[in-house]
């Protein structure tokens, strides 16, 4: 057993590093997420089910969902435009656009909560224009979508980007020599071998998208039924020493997203297989 | 000479369309990304350079900034030796459970910020697992330093593992192997051959470290308390002087964390064109 647990090797260091990494891993990460489970499951799941469908956590849900899908698919269309930019043609200062696509990686998110509100706010540098046109911003689901969509982007043009750069010119070109427009080059051979990255990006996006606290809650304006998000209720029950209420609510985000990351994975392996049956 | 021509009529669009879309990626980045960082800079100066200092030198301004210096120095410090641990037995050996590994840890990044916090209350909160026993014992870790370290220390968990193990397993294991076969030891073997080929991975590792645990605000409003000047680090003084409605100086001290994901992002370059450097 012990034999073929590890391949025999001359370089040292295998079980020390190998135990240290499993018992910070355990100490700092299983043991502290599994308290969310058990607290929810000692607690019930009647009271679980209580907790999250009582009206105020069911308008939460939809609001963080709403507004996240909303904002993953505006990131996937403006990354997308983003990202193709960048790969497929050359302009002067194209590595400093590059560069700036991390921003939103890089910029605390309560930073960048204080700072959207302000541009977006009924008196801010944007919200003072778009105010008179009747578009509200600041403190609706609008204004959520917009800090979701900063959060959103950078992981789609990531995504995409390696995808574009790897792109096979020949067969856009046969298609082209064949007699094909450019629309048909882009939608009937490019396209299909972007879709799973566009895929990727749109889920690391969403299930971002669906946790984020820093930069939504200062825009959202926190109206409970209009603009409260999920992550805003856990820490309300906190304040209420609803402990069970808090894991019950966290419970079901925790699950919503490893659902959908293994949908997502499903969705993929099913595209890959289809290009390679195609291929071949 | 001709043929290349040719490839370049096939292979791109009408020059319009080119220009349509370099236009419209660029003006898509600056006005998603780009304007919100520079919303914090003009806000922070807006009331002249005394008043911006004034706000940064503030004593909860300085407390707060200790705190948050304190943390990471303790925080990423740890996740370094688990990220060069983790990495070293993944990239290295071949063991069961190897994928598993890989898959754990990459939790962090899927678990919502609010929820980072939330395990750590029920765990160790007056509530919690082990509440009663730490309140026997007078030792209090949420609303306190330590929960603000275990909480920074859980987001930023994965960062330098992901960095290392990437670049590690593209390396290889041969001068290593040289390395031990000719004399080395352990020790030897790692100050001499793989730190020096793994540096600039792992300095970036530690850069995003310290960023984000500059920077965090969801899992660390959890387990705070916000007790100012004393459980107050640099996003969460934000936080309060935003609610208080002092948008000067909470941008003043916005543009602190501003300036570390801009030096963040400028370090990313660097160090991008030395692995690449370092590689070829």
């Amino acid at each position: 057993m012990q034999l073929h647990f590890k391949r025999p090797g001359i370089l040292p260091g295998f079980w020390p590093a190998y135990c240290y990494s499993v018992l910070y891993l355990t100490l700092i990460v299983l043991i502290p997420l599994s308290a969310v489970f058990l607290k929810t499951a000692t607690a019930g799941w009647t009271k679980m089910w209580h907790t999250i469908s009582s009206p105020r956590v069911v308008a939460a849900y939809e609001v963080s969902f709403g507004a996240s899908l909303a904002a993953a698919l505006a990131s996937v269309v403006i990354g997308f435009v983003i990202a193709w930019a960048l790969e497929r043609y050359e302009f002067p200062g194209k590595s400093i656009v590059d560069a700036l696509v991390d921003i939103p990686f890089a910029l605390p998110t309560a930073v960048a909560g204080i700072s959207l509100t302000s541009l977006y706010a009924p008196s801010g540098w944007l919200g003072r224009y778009l105010e008179p046109l009747g578009i509200k911003v600041a403190f609706t689901p609008l204004g959520i979508t917009v800090a979701l969509v900063f959060i959103g982007l950078p992981f789609v043009v990531r995504s995409v980007q390696p995808v574009l750069e790897d792109a096979d010119h020949e067969v856009e070109e046969a298609a082209s020599s064949l007699g094909a427009g450019r629309w048909q080059v882009f939608w009937r051979v490019l396209f299909p071998a972007f879709r799973p990255a566009l895929l990727t990006g749109f889920a690391l996006a969403f299930a971002r998208g669906l946790g984020e606290y820093g930069s939504v809650v200062f825009i959202s304006g926190n109206l409970p039924m209009k603009t409260e998000i999920a992550p805003l209720l856990i820490i309300a029950k906190l304040e209420e020493y609803d402990y069970a209420g808090a894991a019950a609510i966290a419970t079901a985000m925790l699950v919503a997203s490893f659902l959908m990351l293994l949908l997502i994975n499903i969705v993929q392996g099913r595209s890959r297989r289809f290009m390679e049956t195609k291929l071949s | 000479m001709s043929a290349v021509g040719r490839k370049r009529v096939l292979r791109t669009e009408a020059r319009w369309v080119r220009w349509v879309l370099i236009s419209l990626a660029v003006g898509l980045t600056i006005f998603f990304i780009v304007l919100p960082l520079a919303a914090v800079f003009i806000q922070a100066f807006d009331k002249g350079w005394a008043v911006w200092q004034a706000a940064v030198t503030e004593e909860n301004a300085r407390k707060a900034i200790f705190l948050s210096l304190m943390v990471t120095g303790i925080a990423v410090p740890l996740n370094v030796v688990f990220g060069l641990a983790a990495a070293w037995a993944i990239t290295r050996f071949q063991f069961k459970g190897r994928n598993l590994l890989l898959t754990l840890i990459d939790i962090p990044f899927g678990v919502s910020p609010v929820v980072s916090g939330l395990i750590f209350v029920l765990v160790f909160g007056a509530q919690g697992w082990l509440g009663p026993w730490l309140a026997d014992r007078d030792i209090q870790i949420i609303f306190a330093v330590p929960g603000i370290v275990l909480a920074t220390v859980f987001v930023t968990f994965p960062f330098v593992a992901r960095e290392l193990i990437p670049l590690m397993q593209s390396q290889g294991s041969e001068e290593e192997e040289a390395a031990i076969v000719l004399g080395a030891t352990a020790w030897q073997m790692f100050r001499r051959v793989t730190l020096p080929n793994i540096k600039w991975g792992l300095l970036y590792g530690v850069v995003l470290c310290t960023a984000r645990s500059l920077g965090e605000f969801g899992a660390v409003s959890v387990v705070s308390g916000h007790i100012r000047g004393l459980t107050n680090t640099i996003p969460l003084h934000v936080e309060i002087l935003y609610n208080e409605y002092n948008y000067t100086a909470a941008f003043a001290v916005a543009s602190l964390l501003s300036v570390v994901a801009v030096v963040t992002l400028l370090l990313k370059k660097v160090l991008e064109w030395k692995t690449r450097e370092a590689r070829t």
